[in-house]
């Protein structure tokens, strides 16, 4: 047992003796298996963030469309057969002018309406042998919503051929539609939510089952399954964070390029911009895909920590 | 004058039988006593269960039926963290060594240390030359995949021992190492049984065990007897 000669650092001169470092590499890296669950919630993340961000903008359109459709009612004046047309709209805009609560009111002039009616009758078509209503538009006052039944109904004694059309069906409609929208949305991410939790303890089932060994010769040496599990959850928390915030950032990215394009596209308010106003998210769509980051990471680091807890519960 | 007066038995085993799974009972109706201190052997032929024993004894595996107490502690009843603290008494050699393939030597050698939440610093040294002891300070930076059988073997010695276990469990300890190399190590093992460490070594190397008088549980058709 005697060497030629034996200094006492040899053994760092013949293969350098790795500290421990982090704890965590106490127990190998199952590269493939980890990479494929960091990427199946990158992607989850990714979906899940994007139908969020969609819903906020949907939700935002659909408000700042109500508040639009909420400030503003028409009075629609038939003309009809032994009335004066003026005379019968002179009169509807005085009962609104009476009216407490409505700001301003407005008796759109034929030649406005002519121009409305344009899209279908063509330019230069002569009006004045056509039945056109008359309009006259009120401007109500968001603060103190004026009693528009009453107005309604004042109209109709007073006014026969006067109607008040107060967009009130389509803004019930666009509620619905609205509310509708958002469950579908809150549906989906927490579906995405779901599958990332099965996604995460499969695989982190499968990868203790494959260290099994290594998990028995640490439960052996004297470690605590606190121990034990610290060193998997900790590394599955890490997994599930990091693809929570590659696809997070991902749709995030995305939103923003989207919300640049029609602008790029010139300043017409065509297309996707004439429809929504602008598809550009604003900090509350920031604000509700941060917030599927996080529950996303929040659901893999408890999912994984407690199929640890039962796989080790088994195990000792 | 007995130091381990006031101490319980290392192991007791009280009718104790084992089995796997639901085959046939490989251990039957075990009765002995492992008092503090003391040093056994423990033999049989092969298939007799030397390893399973020593699994017992481990908690690596419960027994099938009767009490087995551990440093006066009923096993069957032992869990979580007073689990731990017993398994901390006992330092054990595999047959087939166990080292974790993915560590260097002087990282397997520490594991017991760092699972038990020791700094490094605190045990560099002693790690160093507890390897230098059993001859492997050259390869402390190396890769268990790369070790001779024997080297292993030494390997997985110096991780026993590291802790300072009041119990050691060796099974087949010196099987893979030349006879020079097997008494060094056995010396090790007397060693620490001078200053009060239990000793239980597994082996059907005769040659072995006459180098030191010591007493024998032998193992056979399922039952055990204490030899003297
Ligand atoms: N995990 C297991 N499942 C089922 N049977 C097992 C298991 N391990 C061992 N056995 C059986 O238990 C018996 C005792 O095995 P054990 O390994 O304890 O013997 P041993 O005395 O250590 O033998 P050797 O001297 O060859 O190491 C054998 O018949 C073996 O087939
Ligand atoms: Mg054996």
């Amino acid at each position: 047992m005697t060497r030629p000669h034996h200094p006492q650092d040899e053994p760092r001169a013949r293969a350098p003796i790795q500290a421990f470092g982090h704890p965590g590499r106490l127990v190998p890296s199952e590269g493939g298996a980890e990479r494929s669950l960091a990427a199946v919630i990158a992607i989850l993340t990714f979906l899940a963030a994007l139908v969020a961000g969609a819903a906020e903008i949907g939700l935002t359109t659909a408000a700042s469309w109500q508040q639009a459709l909420g400030r503003e009612a028409t009075i629609q004046v038939r003309p009809a057969p032994g009335r004066d047309l003026e005379a019968d709209t002179e009169r509807g805009a005085a009962i609104a002018r009476a009216t407490p609560g409505i700001l301003s009111v407005r008796k759109v002039p034929a030649a406005e309406a002519a121009r409305l009616l344009e899209p279908w009758l063509g330019t230069g078509a002569d009006l004045s042998d056509l039945p056109v209503p008359r309009l006259v538009a009120l401007a109500l006052d968001p603060g103190r919503r004026p009693d528009l039944p009453g107005l309604a109904e004042r109209l109709r004694a007073a006014v026969p051929p006067a109607t008040l059309d107060t967009h009130q069906a389509w803004m019930e409609r666009l509620s619905r539609v609205a509310v509708a929208g958002g469950a579908l949305a809150a549906a989906i991410v927490g579906l995405v939510l779901l599958a990332s939790a099965g996604a995460t303890a499969f695989a982190t089932r499968g990868v203790l089952a494959g260290h099994r060994e290594v998990v028995e010769v640490l439960h052996l040496a004297g470690a605590e399954d606190r121990f034990v599990a610290r060193l998997f959850a900790r590394r599955f928390a890490r997994l599930g964070l990091g693809g929570a915030v590659a696809g997070a950032t991902a749709a995030g990215l995305l939103m923003l390029a989207l919300g640049s394009l029609p602008a790029r596209f010139g300043p017409d308010n065509d297309g996707i911009q004439g429809l929504f106003g602008a598809v550009s998210l604003g900090w509350r769509g920031y604000g509700a895909i941060a917030a599927v980051m996080l529950l996303q990471g929040v659901v893999a680091g408890q999912v994984a920590a407690a199929a640890v807890k039962r796989f080790l519960k088994a195990t000792s | 004058m007995n130091p381990f007066e006031d101490q319980p038995p290392s192991v007791e085993f009280d009718g104790v039988g084992f089995r796997y799974g639901r085959g046939p009972e490989i251990l039957q109706d075990l009765r002995f006593t492992l008092q503090p201190g003391s040093f056994h052997f423990l033999s049989g032929p092969s298939g007799a269960g030397k390893t399973t024993l020593i699994r017992l004894m481990l908690l690596a595996v419960r027994p099938t039926r009767g009490l087995m107490r551990l440093f006066g502690a009923d096993a069957g009843r032992l869990a979580g963290p007073a689990l731990t603290a017993t398994r901390r008494r006992m330092g054990v050699v595999f047959q087939d060594f166990r080292l974790l393939d993915h560590l260097t030597l002087y990282q397997n050698v520490a594991l017991p240390l760092v699972v038990q939440g020791y700094e490094e610093a605190t045990f560099r040294g002693e790690v160093l030359e507890l390897l230098q002891w059993v001859g492997l300070d050259r390869e402390a930076g190396t890769l268990p995949p790369t070790l001779s059988g024997g080297e292993k073997q030494r390997a997985a010695i110096a991780r026993a021992l590291i802790a300072k276990p009041q119990l050691i469990l060796a099974d087949e300890p010196t099987g893979n190492v030349d006879p020079a190399m097997a008494r060094r190590l056995l010396h090790l093992f007397v060693e620490l049984n001078r200053f009060g460490t239990s000793v239980v070594i597994a082996t059907h190397d005769v040659a072995l065990m006459d180098q030191v008088e010591a007493s024998r549980l032998i193992l056979a058709d399922g039952r055990v007897y204490v030899d003297p």
